[in-house]
Formats: structure tokens, C-alpha cells, sequence
């Protein structure tokens, strides 16, 4: 971090120069847009790096079971961001590997949905807004991180990555995650959604004792106890919390290793 | 790491919102495999109180259940894979405080296979911490991650000697250690900030110094990590912005990047390099609303310019007067880390800021495995191992000597599209011509003897030098009539001239005048070698320049000392340039003072004060014929008519 920049200038200068640089190297880009508070702050991010527009689509893999909150963000804030929404479905549950359980292979239904889309646009890169410091898989992550042709991840092979120097040239057939915000935390997009005012979904604060710390899909995902009303009392009580941020997160916690194979079959 | 940050002491600081208050420091745990990397962090976060609810109780929960006693190394372990094995292949991120630093530790794997994990966690680091096992010393892996290190510019090490309890804490083991470690890293440049014995299964020394090390005065762990100082500033450097892409969404036209070091303000005058087009910046825009104020290093910025000029990714901005240099050639310090080694001839893709170019490396020197003591020297660079190389480019561009800036003097090489090593420049060779491997000249369709058949002369160099108003221009204009009068074919190259368009980005800086000089040379030199006489009036006032330009055109250089005296030129002044640098108006204008260094040497020394145009025109043109460029039949058939 230099001189006359804060912690949150450094972070976003780190996320604009990511976003430049997956545009220049890859031919046909999409944004993941998951209508989370992390997918916002990237579309956030993209109108900065790319001076008010996002010059790719956004790509929502719908599982058909998010919140009615979360479809009236994404329809009013889609038109008012000027985004390139396209919506794809994810195949019903029963076409999904029978051996996860059920809140993986539920979720599994996203990874699926995702393939789908691949395949159907064509794309070589997708931009995803995972972060570090949510899941201990994900803190293993590049930031430009090759998938193989069916999407997955290869975690014992990854390519060097340093000084900003990015390994962009996905072999044909297969296509390269982008992670903007893998060095941001839970706290740094509160922070930054507040600093910036970027729009939020309700669900995210307190009511009636409890909130969404992380959103998913509504069967799956649950609210923890909190009395946050606010991005300023949310980020208090980050700063005293223990409680992991995807506690309320189903599919992280059946077995000890679910979402480790979700990723690396090609979950975010 | 779900691990979100808590105090390390009770009274350590009051809360502060998340991370934008204190400095945070980014550190590595680098070392040989097995040598208690994992089992540190698990300890460090547990004495910091760092871990979340139920995650200790977690894992020993699954340690019973697998029949394995609890090992603190098993926080990090997260990946089924990694505890299948019992190593850390990829590097993991945890965050934590100390007393005055928010701390992100990145555990970087130690085997030798994951080479390219640690130096993707380092790379990342502003400090290190280097772990030793005390029973089994420094081994191959230890020097190996030390070299990188340095390599990869860390320069705050410390290092921890674990497993203490293992020797029964033996001060005098820890010393032997302690020496062995500290010498090794002190001729790499790379002085310890701390050598700290511990025991980070059992605590001693991770953040309280025991019983059992009360031998020991130094800093803990804990507190070593608490002393390192967060990345160096780069606003003192020159700038550097080196362009990401040009957008042109609009009706402007964004040049976009990111500050790399130094700073820039609408208004700012600039160079574009390699090319060397100089420009003004119009503004400086943002979304939703453009900055008002300068903007620094570490900015993700847009600009526009105040003319239409060619730019493009990769080229390098920086003001005019501090432009990095533009070169071919490069050498470099490099570290690889692809299955086959690299060699001399090899086809390679570099990469040095935004700038892509392919290359071919023309020599390597010092190639050795930095693991060993006394490694031999090999002739190709290994996996793992590091060496010097020679590397020449198909393309221009802009770096820096890594010494000088940082940022724009590393670089990476790419092969099959993957990162297979990286380095520091070591130096750039400005003006070096590329090694012609891509380069193919098209021969000429004439021979030099049709030409000189039909010009009665051969190809040259006519090289007027001297002082401003010595002569120089007229002398040579005078000539070029002459020669074509007598069916010849002159070309004219004058300094001046040539600074309006092809030299036109050079200032009179020492560099510039230096860069013009070679210019000039060569442009006549090609034009010698296809028949004609190239006639140079440039003042050159350096020997060296004009040595220089000697040795590019070599045996056709014919060097005239236009000698007029100095009070005579002063007094001619036709251009005006003496009265306006005696009115202190025109700055770095050779003739007043002694920057014109008179040739000892030449081919013809000329004084221009006491002959006519004419007799010093024809004194030239028989020191051509003495000398072999002019064909003297000419003046035979002329006594003949």
C-alpha cells in the first residue's frame, strides 16, 4: 500500500488492474453475477476499471430457488447498471452426481448450469467474485486460475503466479476463472460497499435478531444470529466475531471434504 | 482461512474498523519441507487467539477419528489431499494482528516439487519467515528459499530455528545454526532482521521467551513479525505507467494502467517509450467521477492525451528527462521452474510489465542450483535452479536495471503459455542492436560496383564536426553541390534537420545528444553502404559519440575537423544561438565553455577563417580521393577537355 492511498484504494487499484488485464488477454469474457454482496462490489469494480460500463455480460447460472429478494435486485439493477444480463437455468437436482450430499448436490446443480453455459456462449473467461479468506479451498486459489475442458480444477497443478504476472492462455476447450477480489475480505466489502454506497439486498440486515451473512440458494442457506442493521454495525461485529462467514451455508459443512470436491469438479 | 482477525493480547490495541487504520504487513514462512512450517502458523494463531470457535475441537475431533495424534499443522491442512500426503502443496492465506500489525501469513509449501507455490506465496510478501529444523541445519530447500527470496526482492528475513526441544535446547547447536544461516544469507545481501530459537509444538519462543530459552535475549516470533515494515514506498521513484490498453468507449480516448511508481497530474508533460513520442497529459478520468487531484504509485488510472498518437499495451508512460530506456537487448537474473531447462537458442515468450514479446536468449552464465553449497556450473538453467541470461528481443521496449526501479526491472518468461520462470533485469543495453535471429536485411537488388560505376565514387561517411558556427553547414552544402555537379550522388544529413522528425523526441540531455549521434550514424552509414557519400554536419562534441559513430560505419568514416576558432564563431553566430546563450536563455548550447572536445585524430582539419568556402570544398574532396572514396579520373578527363 502507498502513500496517499487506504486499504481500500489499494484494494480496488488491485481489482481494476485484474479486470484490465482479463480483458486485453481473453477473447470473450462474462461477469458470474451471483446477486451477492461480493458479485456487486465486482460489477462495482468493472464500471470503475472500464469508466461507467461493464464491456462483457453478466451471467446469472439461476438455480430458480434464490430469494424473491435477490430476483428484484437483479431485474431493477440490471437495467439501471446498463448490464448485458443473460440468464441461464441450472438442470433439476436429479441429473446430479447421487453420491454428494444433499445441499452439495444441490448446489452441484450450479456447477452443472454453469457447463451449460460454457458451452453454449463459448466462453474462455469468467470472471467470479470468490475471496480468500471465505473458504480455506478458495485461499489456495490464482487469481487467473486454468480450468480444464470439463471445467475443473486442477488444485495439485497450478501454474506459478507473481508479480502480477498472469497465466491467461487457456488451452482450446478449456477456460480461465478470473478472481478480482480473491485478496478482499468479508470486512473490505462491507467497507467498500459503504465508502462507495453500492446498492445491497435487505437480507443482509438484521431483522427480528437475525441475518444473512451469505447468500445462497433459499433452501440451503440460513440466517445466524445477529442484531446488525446496518453496514456499520456489520462491521463491528465482524470485528469481534469467530463465527466462519459461511456458517450458514449448508453444503460447506456435511462432510469435511464436500466443498473441496464441489471445486474442484467446477464450483466457484 | 475462514480465520478472522482477533487481538493477541487483551490490552494490545483498541478496535479498529477492519484493516484501514493499521499497517499491514504481508509475511511468507518459507523453509525446507518437514521443517515445522505448518506446525508455526497452527501455533502462531492459537497463542494470538486467532482461531475461530470450534475449529481446534474440529480437528482434533477429526484426528481421533483418522487414529492420528493432533498436530497443530492440521489448521492448515485443510485439503483432503494435503493430509493424504502430509504436506503443503499450495500456498494457504491466514490473516491475524500483532501488537501494532495486521499480519497475513502466507504458509508457502516447502517440498522441492512446489517450488512454483513458494515463490507465488513470496512473491506476495513484504517479509519472511525462514524455519530451520535444529536437528538437521540448513539444508538444500533453506538456501534454495533464501535465494529466491532475495531473488524476488524480500529483503526483511527472519529466521526461527525450530524444534529447540528436540536438541535439549542446546545454545550452542542454536549458535552453530544461528552463524551458518546468517552467513549464508548475508552474502546474498539478505542480513537476518532476527535469529529466534524455538519450539513451535510446544511455544517456546513463538511469543514468550521461556525457561527453556532463557539463555535467549532476542525478539520472539511474534515480535520479529511485529518489526517488519510494510512494502517501500514507490511515489519516490520515477514514474512508471505502463499501459494496460487504450479504451475508447466514447469520444475519449483512455490510455489505461496502472501507476507502477512515481506520480502524474493532468498537465504533465510526457514520453511514450519505446518510441520515445512525447505528449501532454489532458486529463486525468474516473467513474463515477474523475480524481482532481495527483495521482500515485499503486493507482489503476486513465488518462488522455493532448495529441493523437500511436500508443499501445505495453508501451511505458514516464515524464520526459526520466524516460526508462528503450532496448532489444536485456540481461537478466532469473530463477526457472519448467521440467526442461532452459538453453542458449532458446525461443522464449517474455513478459516485463504489461509488454509482450517474444525472444530468444543468446547466452547463459552462471547457472547453478542456488540449493547447493558449491554448485558447478552448468551450461543450461535447470528446474529449480537460477542462472544469468542474455536475452535479445523481437521487439523493442521500455525496463529499468531492477536496481533502480523495482517494478519495471523484473520480468517473466512464458512457455506453452504458462509461467515457467522469472527475473530481475540486471541491465538494459540501450540502442543495442537485437541479435539478428528474427531479423532478415533484404539485400540490395545493386551491386556496390554498378553504383560507384555510375556515381564515379564510392559509399562514405563525410563526418563534419566543430563548433557552432565553425563552418560546418556550408562547408557541407558546398560539397554536396560539387559532388553532384561532378554526377556524384551527396546526401545531406544535418543535425538540425534530422531533429525534426526522425530525432525529434530527443531533448539535449547528455543520453539524447548521445542517442542522436548513433542515429545519425547509422542513417549515413546505410546510406554509404548503398553508394552514396553521406554528408554529416552535426557539432558531436563528444570524442566518444564520435568514436562511436566511427565504429558503425567503420572503414568508409571520413572524419573533417571544421577548426575555426572560437571568437570567430562566436562572431559569425548565424543562428543566433551564441547572443541567446550569453543571455542565459538557451541552456546546454555547446561553444561557450569547454564542452567541445577537439579530435586528436582525423582525416582532415580544416580552419574556416582563413580560406574560402571554395578551397576548403576542394581540400575535402582530395583527402576523398587520397583516400580512396572519390575516383580521381574525374579531374583527368577535366584536363583532358
Amino acid at each position: 500500500m502507498q502513500p496517499g492511498m487506504d486499504h481500500l484504494d489499494a484494494l480496488e487499484a488491485q481489482s481494476i488492474y485484474i479486470f484490465r488485464e482479463a480483458f486485453a488477454r481473453l477473447k470473450k469474457l462474462a461477469l458470474l453475477w451471483s446477486l451477492g454482496k461480493d458479485s456487486n462490489v465486482m460489477i462495482w469494480l468493472a464500471r470503475k476499471a472500464f469508466f461507467g460500463r461493464v464491456p462483457f455480460p453478466a451471467l446469472h447460472v439461476d438455480t430458480e430457488k434464490k430469494f424473491p429478494e435477490m430476483y428484484a435486485f437483479r431485474d431493477h439493477y440490471s437495467k439501471e447498471w446498463g448490464l448485458d444480463l443473460k440468464v441461464d437455468y441450472c438442470p433439476p437436482v436429479e441429473a446430479i452426481d447421487p453420491t454428494l450430499p444433499p445441499a452439495a448436490r444441490s448446489a452441484a446443480r450450479k456447477t452443472e448450469g454453469l457447463k451449460l453455459a460454457l458451452n453454449k456462449y463459448g466462453f474462455d473467461g469468467l470472471i467470479a467474485g470468490i475471496r480468500r479468506d471465505e473458504e480455506a479451498t478458495r485461499a489456495k486459489e490464482r487469481v487467473f486460475s486454468p480450468r480444464g475442458t470439463e471445467g475443473g480444477w486442477d488444485v495439485r497443478d497450478q501454474p506459478p503466479e507473481f508479480w502480477d504476472q498472469f497465466n491467461a492462455s487457456p488451452p482450446p476447450g478449456a477456460h480461465l476463472r478470473i478472481h478480482p477480489i480473491l485478496h478482499w475480505t468479508e470486512a473490505d466489502i462491507w467497507a467498500y460497499t459503504k465508502r462507495e454506497n453500492i446498492p445491497i439486498i435487505p437480507l443482509y440486515l438484521a431483522k427480528d435478531g437475525k441475518r444473512y451473512r451469505s447468500l445462497g440458494d433459499a433452501d440451503i442457506t440460513f440466517p445466524v444470529p445477529s442484531t446488525a442493521s446496518s453496514i456499520d454495525e456489520i462491521l463491528v461485529e465482524l470485528e469481534g466475531t469467530k463465527i466462519p462467514e459461511r456458517a450458514g451455508r449448508a453444503l460447506d459443512h456435511e462432510t469435511e471434504d464436500a466443498f473441496e470436491r464441489l471445486r474442484v469438479a467446477g464450483y466457484l | 482461512m475462514n480465520i478472522i482477525a482477533s487481538n493477541l493480547a487483551s490490552n494490545a490495541t483498541l478496535a479498529t474498523p477492519n484493516g484501514t487504520t493499521r499497517p499491514q504487513v504481508r509475511i511468507v514462512i518459507v523453509g525446507h519441507v518437514d521443517h515445522g512450517k505448518s506446525t508455526l502458523v497452527g501455533r502462531l494463531l492459537h497463542e494470538t487467539g486467532s482461531l475461530p470457535d470450534g475449529k481446534l475441537e474440529m480437528l482434533k475431533a477429526v484426528s481421533a477419528r483418522r487414529g492420528m495424534p493432533f498436530e497443530w499443522s492440521f489448521l492448515l491442512d485443510a485439503l483432503q489431499t494435503e493430509r493424504d500426503q502430509g504436506i503443503t502443496i499450495d500456498t494457504t492465506q491466514i490473516r491475524f494482528r500483532t501488537r501494532s500489525r495486521d499480519v497475513v501469513l502466507i504458509d508457502a509449501p516447502g517440498h522441492a516439487e512446489f517450488l512454483r507455490n513458494m515463490i507465488t506465496g513470496a512473491a506476495q510478501a513484504d517479509g519472511a519467515v525462514l524455519i530451520i529444523d535444529a536437528l538437521e541445519g540448513v539444508r538444500d530447500q533453506t538456501r534454495r528459499h533464501g535465494y529466491l527470496l532475495h531473488l524476488l526482492g524480500v529483503k526483511q528475513v527472519a529466521v526461527v530455528v525450530n524444534k529447540m526441544d528436540r536438541v535439549d535446547f542446546s545454545a550452542e547447536r542454536f549458535g552453530v545454526i544461528r552463524d551458518e544461516i546468517t552467513a549464508h544469507l548475508t552474502g546474498l545481501g539478505l542480513a537476518p532482521t532476527a535469529v529466534i530459537p524455538i519450539s513451535a509444538r510446544d511455544g517456546d519462543g513463538v511469543s514468550e521467551r521461556t525457561a527453556k530459552i532463557d539463555w535467549y535475549n532476542g525478539p520472539t516470533v511474534v515480535e520479529a513479525i511485529d518489526a517488519l515494515h510494510p512494502a517501500r514506498p514507490l511515489d519516490e521513484l520515477a514514474l512508471r505507467l505502463p499501459v494496460q490498453a487504450i479504451y475508447k468507449f466514447d469520444d475519449r480516448r483512455i490510455v489505461a494502467g496502472r501507476i507502477e511508481s512515481g506520480g502524474l497530474t493532468a498537465g504533465d508533460e510526457i514520453v511514450i517509450m519505446p518510441a520515445g513520442k512525447i505528449a501532454r497529459i489532458r486529463s486525468v478520468e474516473g467513474w463515477p467521477s474523475s480524481p482532481a487531484d495527483a495521482q500515485g504509485a499503486g493507482r489503476s488510472v486513465g488518462i488522455t492525451l493532448d495529441r493523437e498518437l500511436f500508443v499501445e499495451r505495453g508501451d511505458v508512460i514516464a515524464h520526459v528527462g526520466s524516460a526508462p530506456r528503450d532496448t532489444r537487448r536485456i540481461r537478466a537474473r532469473i530463477f526457472w521452474l519448467h521440467e526442461q531447462p532452459l538453453a542458449a537458442g532458446a525461443s522464449i515468450l517474455l513478459r516485463l510489465g504489461n509488454k509482450e514479446t517474444r525472444a530468444v536468449v543468446v547466452a547463459i552464465e552462471k547457472a547453478v542450483d542456488p540449493g547447493e553449497l558449491s554448485s558447478a556450473e552448468t551450461k543450461a538453467i535447470a528446474r529449480n535452479h537460477v542462472g544469468e541470461i542474455d536475452i535479445s528481443l523481437s521487439q523493442p521496449l521500455a525496463a529499468d536495471p531492477y536496481v533502480d526501479n523495482p517494478r519495471t526491472g523484473r520480468l517473466v518468461i512464458e512457455v506453452n503459455g504458462r509461467i515457467a520462470g522469472g527475473g530481475l533485469v540486471l541491465s538494459v543495453d540501450a540502442g543495442q542492436r537485437a541479435v539478428p535471429v528474427d531479423i532478415v536485411p533484404v539485400e540490395s537488388a545493386l551491386r556496390p560496383d554498378e553504383r560507384s560505376a555510375r556515381y564515379r565514387h564510392n559509399g562514405a561517411v563525410v563526418w563534419l564536426t566543430g563548433l557552432p558556427g565553425s563552418g560546418k553547414s556550408t562547408l557541407a552544402r558546398a560539397l554536396e553541390r560539387k559532388l553532384f555537379s561532378d554526377g556524384g550522388s551527396p546526401i545531406l544529413l544535418d543535425g538540425d534537420t534530422l531533429r525534426a522528425g526522425l530525432n525529434g523526441d530527443l531533448g539535449f540531455s547528455p543520453q539524447d545528444r548521445t542517442e542522436n549521434i548513433r542515429r545519425l550514424a547509422e542513417v549515413a552509414t546505410h546510406l554509404a553502404r548503398n553508394g552514396h557519400v553521406a554528408i554529416v554536419a552535426a557539432v558531436s562534441p563528444l570524442r566518444e559519440d564520435r568514436a562511436a559513430a566511427r565504429r558503425i560505419a567503420d572503414n568508409v568514416f571520413r572524419e573533417v575537423y571544421v577548426a575555426t576558432p572560437a571568437d570567430v564563431c562566436e562572431r559569425r553566430d548565424p543562428k543566433g544561438h551564441y547572443a541567446k546563450a550569453r543571455a542565459g536563455v538557451l541552456h546546454g548550447f555547446t561553444g561557450i565553455g569547454n564542452d567541445y572536445q577537439p579530435p586528436e585524430s582525423v582525416e582532415l582539419a580544416i580552419d574556416t577563417s582563413s580560406c574560402t568556402v571554395s578551397d576548403a570544398t576542394d581540400e575535402i574532396e582530395r583527402m576523398l580521393i587520397r583516400t580512396g572514396i572519390l575516383f580521381d579520373e574525374v579531374t583527368d578527363l577535366a584536363a583532358n577537355i
